[in-house]
Protein backbone atom coordinates (compact mmCIF):
# COMPACT_ATOMS: atom_id res chain seq x y z
CA UNK A 1 0.00 0.00 0.00
CA UNK A 2 1.12 3.52 -0.68
CA UNK A 3 1.81 5.45 2.47
CA UNK A 4 1.00 9.13 2.05
CA UNK A 5 3.90 11.55 2.42
CA UNK A 6 1.88 13.62 4.93
CA UNK A 7 2.24 12.82 8.59
CA UNK A 8 -0.26 10.22 9.85
CA UNK A 9 -3.35 11.46 11.70
CA UNK A 10 -2.84 8.87 14.43
CA UNK A 11 0.24 7.01 15.59
CA UNK A 12 0.03 4.55 18.47
CA UNK A 13 3.22 2.98 19.70
CA UNK A 14 3.41 0.13 22.22
CA UNK A 15 0.09 0.97 23.88
CA UNK A 16 -0.51 -0.81 27.19
CA UNK A 17 -3.72 -0.47 29.18
CA UNK A 18 -4.40 -2.16 32.52
CA UNK A 19 -7.79 -2.00 34.18
CA UNK A 20 -8.77 -2.94 37.68
CA UNK A 21 -8.01 -4.12 40.27
CA UNK A 22 -10.86 -6.51 39.54
CA UNK A 23 -12.58 -8.62 42.22
CA UNK A 24 -12.99 -11.41 39.66
CA UNK A 25 -9.20 -11.63 39.38
CA UNK A 26 -8.51 -11.72 43.15
CA UNK A 27 -7.93 -7.98 43.08
CA UNK A 28 -5.35 -8.15 40.29
CA UNK A 29 -5.16 -5.82 37.30
CA UNK A 30 -6.30 -7.01 33.91
CA UNK A 31 -4.16 -6.10 30.90
CA UNK A 32 -6.66 -5.37 28.12
CA UNK A 33 -4.16 -3.90 25.67
CA UNK A 34 -0.57 -5.13 25.64
CA UNK A 35 1.89 -3.40 23.35
CA UNK A 36 -0.39 -2.46 20.47
CA UNK A 37 0.89 -0.22 17.66
CA UNK A 38 -0.82 1.28 14.65
CA UNK A 39 -0.70 4.12 12.16
CA UNK A 40 -3.71 5.78 10.53
CA UNK A 41 -3.27 8.00 7.49
CA UNK A 42 -5.17 10.99 6.16
CA UNK A 43 -7.62 10.17 3.37
CA UNK A 44 -7.81 6.51 4.38
CA UNK A 45 -10.11 4.25 6.33
CA UNK A 46 -8.11 2.31 8.91
CA UNK A 47 -9.97 -0.58 10.53
CA UNK A 48 -9.29 -2.29 13.84
CA UNK A 49 -10.75 -5.73 13.36
CA UNK A 50 -11.15 -8.15 16.20
CA UNK A 51 -13.57 -10.24 18.22
CA UNK A 52 -15.55 -8.74 21.09
CA UNK A 53 -13.20 -8.05 23.99
CA UNK A 54 -10.09 -7.90 21.79
CA UNK A 55 -9.24 -4.38 23.05
CA UNK A 56 -10.39 -2.34 20.05
CA UNK A 57 -12.62 0.08 21.94
CA UNK A 58 -10.08 0.51 24.74
CA UNK A 59 -7.43 1.35 22.15
CA UNK A 60 -9.42 4.05 20.40
CA UNK A 61 -10.72 5.44 23.70
CA UNK A 62 -7.11 5.93 24.77
CA UNK A 63 -6.56 7.77 21.47
CA UNK A 64 -9.62 9.95 22.11
CA UNK A 65 -8.41 10.85 25.61
CA UNK A 66 -11.38 9.08 27.21
CA UNK A 67 -9.15 6.54 28.95
CA UNK A 68 -5.68 7.04 30.39
CA UNK A 69 -3.09 4.66 28.98
CA UNK A 70 -0.81 2.66 31.28
CA UNK A 71 2.20 2.87 28.93
CA UNK A 72 3.13 3.61 25.35
CA UNK A 73 2.75 6.72 23.24
CA UNK A 74 -0.12 8.16 21.24
CA UNK A 75 0.08 11.03 18.78
CA UNK A 76 -3.24 12.31 17.45
CA UNK A 77 -2.68 15.07 14.86
CA UNK A 78 0.72 15.52 16.46
CA UNK A 79 -0.62 15.97 20.00
CA UNK A 80 -0.93 13.78 23.08
CA UNK A 81 -4.69 13.25 23.62
CA UNK A 82 -4.19 13.09 27.42
CA UNK A 83 -2.94 16.67 27.63
CA UNK A 84 -4.46 18.30 24.55
CA UNK A 85 -7.29 20.81 24.88
CA UNK A 86 -10.32 22.06 23.01
CA UNK A 87 -8.16 22.94 19.99
CA UNK A 88 -7.48 19.25 19.31
CA UNK A 89 -11.00 18.13 20.21
CA UNK A 90 -12.40 20.54 17.60
CA UNK A 91 -10.47 18.66 14.89
CA UNK A 92 -11.57 15.17 15.93
CA UNK A 93 -15.04 13.62 15.59
CA UNK A 94 -16.09 10.69 17.75
CA UNK A 95 -18.95 8.23 17.38
CA UNK A 96 -19.13 6.06 20.48
CA UNK A 97 -20.35 2.48 20.49
CA UNK A 98 -23.29 3.35 22.74
CA UNK A 99 -24.03 6.59 20.88
CA UNK A 100 -23.68 8.85 23.90
CA UNK A 101 -26.74 10.94 23.03
CA UNK A 102 -29.15 12.11 25.76
CA UNK A 103 -32.35 9.97 25.58
CA UNK A 104 -34.73 12.89 26.09
CA UNK A 105 -33.17 15.04 23.35
CA UNK A 106 -34.69 15.61 19.91
CA UNK A 107 -32.32 15.20 16.95
CA UNK A 108 -32.24 18.69 15.47
CA UNK A 109 -31.90 20.80 18.65
CA UNK A 110 -29.24 18.34 19.80
CA UNK A 111 -27.22 18.69 16.59
CA UNK A 112 -27.58 22.48 16.70
CA UNK A 113 -26.38 22.47 20.30
CA UNK A 114 -23.28 20.44 19.45
CA UNK A 115 -22.65 22.59 16.36
CA UNK A 116 -22.50 25.60 18.69
CA UNK A 117 -19.33 24.19 20.25
CA UNK A 118 -17.43 24.86 16.99
CA UNK A 119 -16.34 28.06 15.32
CA UNK A 120 -17.29 26.93 11.82
CA UNK A 121 -19.45 23.80 12.00
CA UNK A 122 -20.75 21.72 9.14
CA UNK A 123 -24.17 23.23 8.30
CA UNK A 124 -26.64 21.17 10.33
CA UNK A 125 -29.29 21.24 7.59
CA UNK A 126 -26.86 19.60 5.18
CA UNK A 127 -26.04 16.82 7.63
CA UNK A 128 -29.72 16.27 8.39
CA UNK A 129 -30.55 15.88 4.70
CA UNK A 130 -27.48 13.79 3.92
CA UNK A 131 -28.17 11.26 6.68
CA UNK A 132 -31.95 11.20 6.27
CA UNK A 133 -32.48 12.58 9.78
CA UNK A 134 -35.46 14.74 8.72
CA UNK A 135 -37.59 11.58 8.58
CA UNK A 136 -37.34 11.18 12.38
CA UNK A 137 -36.55 14.73 13.49
CA UNK A 138 -39.52 14.93 15.88
CA UNK A 139 -38.73 11.71 17.72
CA UNK A 140 -36.77 11.74 20.96
CA UNK A 141 -33.49 9.81 20.98
CA UNK A 142 -34.95 7.20 23.35
CA UNK A 143 -37.62 6.23 20.76
CA UNK A 144 -35.30 6.01 17.74
CA UNK A 145 -34.51 2.66 16.14
CA UNK A 146 -30.97 1.36 16.38
CA UNK A 147 -30.19 2.48 12.84
CA UNK A 148 -31.67 5.96 13.33
CA UNK A 149 -29.64 6.37 16.50
CA UNK A 150 -26.45 5.35 14.67
CA UNK A 151 -27.11 7.88 11.90
CA UNK A 152 -27.73 10.64 14.44
CA UNK A 153 -24.57 9.69 16.33
CA UNK A 154 -22.64 9.85 13.06
CA UNK A 155 -24.07 13.30 12.35
CA UNK A 156 -23.08 14.41 15.86
CA UNK A 157 -19.54 13.15 15.23
CA UNK A 158 -19.35 15.01 11.90
CA UNK A 159 -20.92 18.32 12.91
CA UNK A 160 -17.52 19.83 13.70
CA UNK A 161 -16.32 18.91 10.19
CA UNK A 162 -13.37 16.98 11.69
CA UNK A 163 -10.01 16.05 10.17
CA UNK A 164 -10.08 12.72 12.01
CA UNK A 165 -13.17 10.61 12.57
CA UNK A 166 -13.42 7.72 15.04
CA UNK A 167 -16.24 5.24 14.50
CA UNK A 168 -16.77 2.50 17.07
CA UNK A 169 -18.75 -0.32 15.42
CA UNK A 170 -20.41 2.01 12.89
CA UNK A 171 -22.76 -0.53 11.29
CA UNK A 172 -24.22 -1.89 14.55
CA UNK A 173 -28.01 -1.92 14.31
CA UNK A 174 -28.14 -0.55 10.76
CA UNK A 175 -30.70 -1.88 8.31
CA UNK A 176 -29.34 -2.53 4.77
CA UNK A 177 -30.48 0.87 3.45
CA UNK A 178 -28.97 2.87 6.31
CA UNK A 179 -25.85 0.80 6.06
CA UNK A 180 -25.44 1.66 2.40
CA UNK A 181 -26.04 5.34 3.19
CA UNK A 182 -23.49 5.34 6.02
CA UNK A 183 -20.92 3.41 3.98
CA UNK A 184 -21.29 5.75 1.01
CA UNK A 185 -20.81 8.74 3.28
CA UNK A 186 -17.73 7.19 4.88
CA UNK A 187 -16.25 6.57 1.42
CA UNK A 188 -16.95 10.17 0.39
CA UNK A 189 -15.40 11.54 3.56
CA UNK A 190 -12.34 9.40 3.02
CA UNK A 191 -12.03 10.65 -0.56
CA UNK A 192 -12.28 14.22 0.67
CA UNK A 193 -9.18 13.68 2.82
CA UNK A 194 -10.57 12.82 6.25
CA UNK A 195 -8.64 10.23 8.24
CA UNK A 196 -11.14 7.63 9.45
CA UNK A 197 -10.44 5.06 12.15
CA UNK A 198 -13.10 2.46 12.78
CA UNK A 199 -13.44 -0.62 14.91
CA UNK A 200 -15.50 -3.58 13.86
CA UNK A 201 -15.93 -7.24 14.55
CA UNK A 202 -17.63 -7.63 11.16
CA UNK A 203 -15.29 -8.85 8.43
CA UNK A 204 -17.70 -7.57 5.82
CA UNK A 205 -17.40 -3.99 7.12
CA UNK A 206 -13.63 -4.14 7.00
CA UNK A 207 -13.63 -5.75 3.58
CA UNK A 208 -15.98 -3.14 2.12
CA UNK A 209 -14.64 -0.02 3.81
CA UNK A 210 -11.07 -0.31 4.92
CA UNK A 211 -7.93 0.75 3.08
CA UNK A 212 -5.80 -0.77 5.78
CA UNK A 213 -6.73 -3.33 8.43
CA UNK A 214 -5.17 -4.14 11.79
CA UNK A 215 -6.33 -7.46 13.17
CA UNK A 216 -6.34 -7.28 16.97
CA UNK A 217 -6.54 -10.23 19.31
CA UNK A 218 -6.21 -10.25 23.11
CA UNK A 219 -4.92 -6.65 23.07
CA UNK A 220 -2.15 -7.35 20.54
CA UNK A 221 -1.54 -6.81 16.84
CA UNK A 222 -1.77 -10.18 15.12
CA UNK A 223 -1.80 -9.13 11.47
CA UNK A 224 -2.05 -6.02 9.33
CA UNK A 225 -2.26 -5.04 5.72
CA UNK A 226 -4.63 -4.03 2.98
CA UNK A 227 -7.59 -6.32 2.55
CA UNK A 228 -5.92 -7.79 -0.56
CA UNK A 229 -2.69 -8.43 1.36
CA UNK A 230 -4.54 -10.12 4.19
CA UNK A 231 -6.48 -12.33 1.80
CA UNK A 232 -3.19 -13.71 0.53
CA UNK A 233 -2.04 -14.36 4.07
CA UNK A 234 -0.70 -17.83 4.88
CA UNK A 235 -0.85 -19.29 1.42
CA UNK A 236 1.73 -22.03 0.83
CA UNK A 237 5.16 -20.79 -0.30
CA UNK A 238 5.71 -20.64 -4.05
CA UNK A 239 2.04 -20.09 -4.69
CA UNK A 240 2.74 -16.49 -5.75
CA UNK A 241 -0.22 -14.89 -4.08
CA UNK A 242 -3.08 -16.88 -5.51
CA UNK A 243 -6.40 -16.56 -3.76
CA UNK A 244 -7.86 -19.41 -1.83
CA UNK A 245 -11.29 -20.09 -3.24
CA UNK A 246 -14.14 -22.39 -2.45
CA UNK A 247 -16.24 -24.11 -5.09
CA UNK A 248 -19.67 -25.02 -3.72
CA UNK A 249 -21.96 -27.38 -5.61
CA UNK A 250 -24.89 -29.69 -5.03
CA UNK A 251 -25.51 -32.91 -6.86
CA UNK A 252 -26.06 -36.62 -6.12
CA UNK A 253 -24.62 -37.77 -2.76
CA UNK A 254 -21.66 -40.05 -2.13
CA UNK A 255 -19.43 -39.17 -5.10
CA UNK A 256 -15.73 -40.02 -4.86
CA UNK A 257 -13.59 -37.22 -6.29
CA UNK A 258 -10.23 -38.88 -5.63
CA UNK A 259 -7.67 -37.83 -8.23
CA UNK A 260 -9.95 -35.26 -9.92
CA UNK A 261 -8.38 -32.20 -8.31
CA UNK A 262 -4.75 -31.56 -7.27
CA UNK A 263 -3.54 -32.46 -3.75
CA UNK A 264 -3.79 -28.92 -2.36
CA UNK A 265 -7.56 -28.84 -2.86
CA UNK A 266 -9.81 -30.33 -0.21
CA UNK A 267 -13.22 -31.71 -1.11
CA UNK A 268 -15.72 -32.26 1.67
CA UNK A 269 -19.34 -33.34 1.62
CA UNK A 270 -20.86 -31.16 4.37
CA UNK A 271 -24.26 -32.82 4.09
CA UNK A 272 -25.47 -35.46 1.67
CA UNK A 273 -25.03 -34.12 -1.88
CA UNK A 274 -23.60 -30.76 -0.83
CA UNK A 275 -19.89 -30.43 -1.62
CA UNK A 276 -17.22 -27.79 -0.97
CA UNK A 277 -13.84 -27.81 -2.74
CA UNK A 278 -11.39 -25.40 -1.06
CA UNK A 279 -7.90 -24.44 -2.18
CA UNK A 280 -5.90 -22.33 -4.64
CA UNK A 281 -8.26 -23.30 -7.45
CA UNK A 282 -7.11 -22.60 -11.01
CA UNK A 283 -9.14 -22.41 -14.24
CA UNK A 284 -7.64 -25.81 -15.11
CA UNK A 285 -9.10 -27.27 -11.88
CA UNK A 286 -12.56 -25.98 -12.85
CA UNK A 287 -12.16 -27.51 -16.32
CA UNK A 288 -11.09 -30.80 -14.75
CA UNK A 289 -14.07 -31.08 -12.44
CA UNK A 290 -16.64 -30.07 -15.06
CA UNK A 291 -15.07 -32.56 -17.51
CA UNK A 292 -15.36 -35.24 -14.83
CA UNK A 293 -19.07 -34.42 -14.43
CA UNK A 294 -19.59 -34.39 -18.20
CA UNK A 295 -18.00 -37.84 -18.55
CA UNK A 296 -20.49 -39.18 -15.99
CA UNK A 297 -23.56 -37.22 -17.08
CA UNK A 298 -23.71 -35.33 -13.78
CA UNK A 299 -25.48 -31.97 -13.78
CA UNK A 300 -25.12 -30.05 -10.45
CA UNK A 301 -28.31 -28.51 -9.19
CA UNK A 302 -26.33 -25.51 -7.90
CA UNK A 303 -22.81 -24.23 -8.41
CA UNK A 304 -20.94 -21.23 -6.99
CA UNK A 305 -17.40 -20.01 -6.55
CA UNK A 306 -16.38 -17.94 -3.52
CA UNK A 307 -13.12 -16.20 -2.83
CA UNK A 308 -11.53 -16.69 0.53
CA UNK A 309 -13.09 -14.14 2.83
CA UNK A 310 -11.43 -11.91 5.36
CA UNK A 311 -13.37 -13.90 7.91
CA UNK A 312 -11.41 -17.03 6.99
CA UNK A 313 -8.16 -15.12 7.35
CA UNK A 314 -9.28 -13.72 10.68
CA UNK A 315 -10.27 -17.13 12.00
CA UNK A 316 -7.01 -18.66 10.74
CA UNK A 317 -5.01 -16.04 12.57
CA UNK A 318 -6.92 -15.60 15.79
CA UNK A 319 -8.03 -19.20 16.18
CA UNK A 320 -11.48 -20.66 15.87
CA UNK A 321 -12.31 -21.20 19.50
CA UNK A 322 -15.21 -19.25 20.97
CA UNK A 323 -14.10 -16.63 23.47
CA UNK B 1 -15.56 16.31 -5.10
CA UNK B 2 -16.55 12.96 -6.53
CA UNK B 3 -19.73 11.27 -5.47
CA UNK B 4 -19.49 7.56 -4.97
CA UNK B 5 -21.84 5.77 -7.32
CA UNK B 6 -24.84 3.87 -6.05
CA UNK B 7 -25.62 6.22 -3.21
CA UNK B 8 -28.57 5.47 -1.00
CA UNK B 9 -32.13 6.39 -1.93
CA UNK B 10 -32.54 8.07 1.45
CA UNK B 11 -30.80 11.38 2.00
CA UNK B 12 -30.25 12.48 -1.55
CA UNK B 13 -28.85 15.92 -0.71
CA UNK B 14 -25.32 16.49 -1.94
CA UNK B 15 -22.49 16.34 0.52
CA UNK B 16 -21.46 19.82 1.52
CA UNK B 17 -17.92 20.98 1.51
CA UNK B 18 -16.00 18.88 3.98
CA UNK B 19 -12.30 19.43 4.43
CA UNK B 20 -12.37 23.18 4.30
CA UNK B 21 -9.23 25.00 5.24
CA UNK B 22 -7.42 23.50 8.20
CA UNK B 23 -7.77 26.76 10.11
CA UNK B 24 -11.56 26.47 9.95
CA UNK B 25 -11.75 23.70 12.53
CA UNK B 26 -11.53 25.76 15.66
CA UNK B 27 -13.53 25.45 18.86
CA UNK B 28 -16.05 28.13 19.78
CA UNK B 29 -14.68 30.36 22.58
CA UNK B 30 -14.66 28.74 26.05
CA UNK B 31 -17.23 31.13 27.52
CA UNK B 32 -19.64 30.54 24.65
CA UNK B 33 -19.31 26.76 25.01
CA UNK B 34 -20.06 26.92 28.73
CA UNK B 35 -23.00 29.29 28.28
CA UNK B 36 -24.46 27.06 25.54
CA UNK B 37 -24.14 23.97 27.72
CA UNK B 38 -25.65 25.82 30.69
CA UNK B 39 -28.59 26.93 28.56
CA UNK B 40 -29.08 23.44 27.12
CA UNK B 41 -29.03 21.79 30.56
CA UNK B 42 -31.34 24.43 32.01
CA UNK B 43 -33.95 23.80 29.30
CA UNK B 44 -33.57 20.04 29.78
CA UNK B 45 -34.14 20.40 33.55
CA UNK B 46 -37.16 22.66 33.09
CA UNK B 47 -38.73 20.27 30.57
CA UNK B 48 -38.52 17.39 33.03
CA UNK B 49 -41.85 17.08 34.85
CA UNK B 50 -40.58 15.11 37.85
CA UNK B 51 -37.80 17.63 38.22
CA UNK B 52 -40.29 20.51 38.30
CA UNK B 53 -42.36 18.80 41.00
CA UNK B 54 -39.25 18.38 43.11
CA UNK B 55 -37.94 21.87 42.37
CA UNK B 56 -41.10 23.98 42.65
CA UNK B 57 -44.23 22.10 43.67
CA UNK B 58 -42.94 20.25 46.74
CA UNK B 59 -41.14 23.31 48.22
CA UNK B 60 -44.29 25.42 47.74
CA UNK B 61 -46.43 22.72 49.38
CA UNK B 62 -43.97 22.55 52.27
CA UNK B 63 -44.11 26.34 52.63
CA UNK B 64 -47.91 26.34 52.80
CA UNK B 65 -47.81 23.37 55.18
CA UNK B 66 -45.48 25.19 57.56
CA UNK B 67 -47.68 28.31 57.62
CA UNK B 68 -50.93 26.46 58.41
CA UNK B 69 -49.46 24.23 61.16
CA UNK B 70 -48.01 25.38 64.49
CA UNK B 71 -44.69 23.56 63.88
CA UNK B 72 -42.59 26.74 63.76
CA UNK B 73 -44.51 28.77 66.35
CA UNK B 74 -42.35 30.75 68.75
CA UNK B 75 -39.18 30.68 66.63
CA UNK B 76 -39.62 34.11 65.07
CA UNK B 77 -42.02 36.95 64.43
CA UNK B 78 -44.29 34.82 62.18
CA UNK B 79 -44.56 31.30 60.80
CA UNK B 80 -43.90 32.45 57.22
CA UNK B 81 -40.81 34.45 58.22
CA UNK B 82 -39.25 31.34 59.79
CA UNK B 83 -40.42 29.03 56.99
CA UNK B 84 -39.26 30.83 53.81
CA UNK B 85 -35.45 30.72 54.36
CA UNK B 86 -35.70 26.96 54.93
CA UNK B 87 -37.80 26.59 51.79
CA UNK B 88 -35.12 28.42 49.78
CA UNK B 89 -32.54 26.03 51.22
CA UNK B 90 -34.79 23.11 50.24
CA UNK B 91 -34.94 24.47 46.68
CA UNK B 92 -31.14 24.46 46.49
CA UNK B 93 -31.05 20.85 47.70
CA UNK B 94 -33.77 19.81 45.17
CA UNK B 95 -32.00 21.26 42.17
CA UNK B 96 -28.30 20.96 42.99
CA UNK B 97 -28.30 17.60 44.74
CA UNK B 98 -31.28 15.48 43.74
CA UNK B 99 -32.19 16.86 40.31
CA UNK B 100 -28.70 17.44 39.00
CA UNK B 101 -27.39 14.23 40.62
CA UNK B 102 -30.00 12.03 38.95
CA UNK B 103 -29.56 13.75 35.56
CA UNK B 104 -25.78 13.34 35.73
CA UNK B 105 -26.08 9.70 36.81
CA UNK B 106 -28.20 8.83 33.78
CA UNK B 107 -26.05 10.95 31.45
CA UNK B 108 -23.15 8.86 32.64
CA UNK B 109 -25.03 5.61 32.02
CA UNK B 110 -25.97 6.61 28.46
CA UNK B 111 -22.45 7.75 27.57
CA UNK B 112 -23.53 11.40 27.24
CA UNK B 113 -20.72 12.56 29.53
CA UNK B 114 -18.16 10.65 27.48
CA UNK B 115 -19.48 11.91 24.15
CA UNK B 116 -19.66 15.55 25.24
CA UNK B 117 -16.17 15.35 26.69
CA UNK B 118 -14.84 14.44 23.23
CA UNK B 119 -16.33 17.65 21.78
CA UNK B 120 -14.66 21.04 22.31
CA UNK B 121 -16.84 21.40 25.43
CA UNK B 122 -14.64 18.93 27.33
CA UNK B 123 -15.01 17.72 30.91
CA UNK B 124 -14.39 21.09 32.54
CA UNK B 125 -16.89 22.82 30.27
CA UNK B 126 -19.43 20.11 30.95
CA UNK B 127 -19.18 20.55 34.73
CA UNK B 128 -19.22 24.34 34.39
CA UNK B 129 -22.36 24.07 32.25
CA UNK B 130 -24.04 21.92 34.91
CA UNK B 131 -23.18 24.42 37.65
CA UNK B 132 -24.58 27.21 35.48
CA UNK B 133 -27.82 25.27 34.91
CA UNK B 134 -28.19 24.68 38.66
CA UNK B 135 -27.77 28.41 39.30
CA UNK B 136 -30.25 29.34 36.55
CA UNK B 137 -32.94 26.97 37.84
CA UNK B 138 -32.26 28.09 41.42
CA UNK B 139 -32.74 31.71 40.31
CA UNK B 140 -36.16 30.84 38.89
CA UNK B 141 -37.05 28.96 42.09
CA UNK B 142 -36.09 31.96 44.21
CA UNK B 143 -38.31 34.19 42.04
CA UNK B 144 -41.33 31.88 42.35
CA UNK B 145 -40.89 31.15 46.07
CA UNK B 146 -40.32 34.84 46.87
CA UNK B 147 -43.40 35.89 44.91
CA UNK B 148 -45.64 33.34 46.63
CA UNK B 149 -44.06 34.04 50.05
CA UNK B 150 -44.60 37.79 49.74
CA UNK B 151 -48.26 37.09 48.94
CA UNK B 152 -48.42 34.97 52.11
CA UNK B 153 -47.05 37.88 54.12
CA UNK B 154 -43.30 37.19 54.22
CA UNK B 155 -41.32 40.15 55.59
CA UNK B 156 -37.63 39.41 55.04
CA UNK B 157 -34.99 41.51 56.80
CA UNK B 158 -33.77 43.87 54.07
CA UNK B 159 -30.15 43.48 55.21
CA UNK B 160 -30.49 39.72 54.71
CA UNK B 161 -30.78 39.66 50.93
CA UNK B 162 -27.10 40.05 50.07
CA UNK B 163 -25.67 37.53 52.56
CA UNK B 164 -28.72 35.30 52.06
CA UNK B 165 -28.30 34.97 48.31
CA UNK B 166 -24.53 34.49 48.64
CA UNK B 167 -25.08 31.73 51.19
CA UNK B 168 -27.71 30.16 48.94
CA UNK B 169 -25.16 29.99 46.10
CA UNK B 170 -22.60 28.48 48.49
CA UNK B 171 -25.19 25.92 49.58
CA UNK B 172 -25.93 25.10 45.95
CA UNK B 173 -22.20 24.60 45.38
CA UNK B 174 -21.88 22.13 48.25
CA UNK B 175 -24.98 20.21 47.16
CA UNK B 176 -23.79 20.19 43.52
CA UNK B 177 -20.47 18.70 44.65
CA UNK B 178 -22.31 16.07 46.73
CA UNK B 179 -24.69 15.27 43.86
CA UNK B 180 -21.79 14.84 41.42
CA UNK B 181 -19.96 12.66 43.94
CA UNK B 182 -22.94 10.29 44.20
CA UNK B 183 -23.71 10.38 40.46
CA UNK B 184 -20.11 9.69 39.51
CA UNK B 185 -19.50 6.74 41.81
CA UNK B 186 -22.63 4.54 41.90
CA UNK B 187 -25.12 3.22 39.34
CA UNK B 188 -27.81 5.71 38.22
CA UNK B 189 -30.57 3.66 39.87
CA UNK B 190 -28.67 3.90 43.16
CA UNK B 191 -28.14 7.64 42.59
CA UNK B 192 -31.89 7.99 42.11
CA UNK B 193 -32.59 6.12 45.36
CA UNK B 194 -29.87 7.80 47.44
CA UNK B 195 -30.57 11.38 46.38
CA UNK B 196 -34.36 11.03 46.74
CA UNK B 197 -34.06 9.33 50.13
CA UNK B 198 -31.60 11.93 51.41
CA UNK B 199 -33.87 14.71 50.10
CA UNK B 200 -36.70 13.37 52.26
CA UNK B 201 -34.51 12.58 55.31
CA UNK B 202 -32.56 15.84 55.23
CA UNK B 203 -35.71 17.76 54.35
CA UNK B 204 -37.58 16.40 57.36
CA UNK B 205 -34.82 15.82 59.92
CA UNK B 206 -31.74 17.56 58.53
CA UNK B 207 -32.49 20.99 59.96
CA UNK B 208 -33.25 22.48 56.58
CA UNK B 209 -36.88 23.62 56.98
CA UNK B 210 -37.40 22.65 60.62
CA UNK B 211 -34.77 24.31 62.84
CA UNK B 212 -32.61 22.17 65.09
CA UNK B 213 -34.41 23.21 68.29
CA UNK B 214 -37.63 21.57 67.05
CA UNK B 215 -35.88 18.27 66.24
CA UNK B 216 -35.32 15.32 68.61
CA UNK B 217 -32.47 15.95 71.06
CA UNK B 218 -30.38 13.18 69.51
CA UNK B 219 -30.22 14.83 66.08
CA UNK B 220 -29.70 18.39 67.36
CA UNK B 221 -25.93 18.02 67.78
CA UNK B 222 -25.46 16.44 64.35
CA UNK B 223 -27.68 18.79 62.40
CA UNK B 224 -25.35 21.79 62.71
CA UNK B 225 -22.63 19.86 60.91
CA UNK B 226 -24.83 18.72 58.01
CA UNK B 227 -24.93 20.83 54.84
CA UNK B 228 -28.72 20.89 55.16
CA UNK B 229 -28.69 22.15 58.76
CA UNK B 230 -25.93 24.66 58.11
CA UNK B 231 -27.65 26.07 55.01
CA UNK B 232 -31.08 26.23 56.68
CA UNK B 233 -29.69 27.95 59.79
CA UNK B 234 -27.49 30.40 57.86
CA UNK B 235 -30.43 31.44 55.66
CA UNK B 236 -32.74 31.88 58.68
CA UNK B 237 -30.12 34.04 60.41
CA UNK B 238 -29.75 36.13 57.26
CA UNK B 239 -33.43 36.64 56.39
CA UNK B 240 -34.72 36.87 60.01
CA UNK B 241 -31.99 39.02 61.56
CA UNK B 242 -29.80 40.22 58.69
CA UNK B 243 -26.80 38.49 60.24
CA UNK B 244 -24.13 36.13 58.89
CA UNK B 245 -23.71 32.82 60.73
CA UNK B 246 -19.95 32.33 60.30
CA UNK B 247 -19.97 28.83 61.80
CA UNK B 248 -22.60 27.60 59.35
CA UNK B 249 -20.78 29.24 56.42
CA UNK B 250 -17.59 27.42 57.48
CA UNK B 251 -19.47 24.10 57.58
CA UNK B 252 -20.77 24.73 54.04
CA UNK B 253 -17.29 25.65 52.79
CA UNK B 254 -15.89 22.43 54.27
CA UNK B 255 -18.59 20.28 52.67
CA UNK B 256 -17.98 21.97 49.31
CA UNK B 257 -14.23 21.41 49.52
CA UNK B 258 -14.44 17.81 50.75
CA UNK B 259 -17.23 16.66 48.41
CA UNK B 260 -15.70 18.57 45.49
CA UNK B 261 -12.28 17.02 46.11
CA UNK B 262 -13.78 13.55 46.48
CA UNK B 263 -15.78 13.99 43.27
CA UNK B 264 -12.66 15.06 41.37
CA UNK B 265 -10.79 12.08 42.78
CA UNK B 266 -13.41 9.33 42.35
CA UNK B 267 -15.79 10.49 39.63
CA UNK B 268 -16.00 7.80 36.93
CA UNK B 269 -16.88 9.10 33.47
CA UNK B 270 -18.02 5.74 32.15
Amino acid sequence: MVRSPESPVLTINGLVKDVGPLPTLDGKMLRVVSGLSLIAERGQVTALLGANGAGKTTTIECAQGLQRRTAGSISLLGQDPDTAGAGLRARVGVMLQDGGLPPSARPIPLLRHIAGMYQDPWPVDELIARLGIDSFSRTSVRRLSGGQKQRLALAAALVGNPEVLFLDEPSAGLDPQSRQMVFDLIAELRNSGMGIILTTHLMDDAQRLADYVYIIDAGRNVAEGTVAQLLRHELPAGDDGQHIRTLLFETEPGLDFTGVLPDGVDITEARAGSYAATGALTPADLAAITAWWAARGIMPSSLSLEARSLEDVFLDISGREIR
Amino acid sequence: MTRVSGSAPLGSAPLGSPARTAGGRAPAPLLRRILLQGQYETITMLRNGEQLILAIVLPLLAMVGLTVTPLLDGLGPSRINVAVPGILALCAMSTAFTGQGIATGFDRRYGVLRFLSTTPLGRTGLIAGKVLAVLAVLFLQVLVVTAVALMLGWQPNAAGWLPGLAILVLGAASFTALGLLVAGTVRPEATLAITNLLWILLGALGGIVIPAERLPALSQAVVHFLPSGALGQALRDAFLYGSVNAGAVLVLLLWTAIAGGAAIRWFKWN
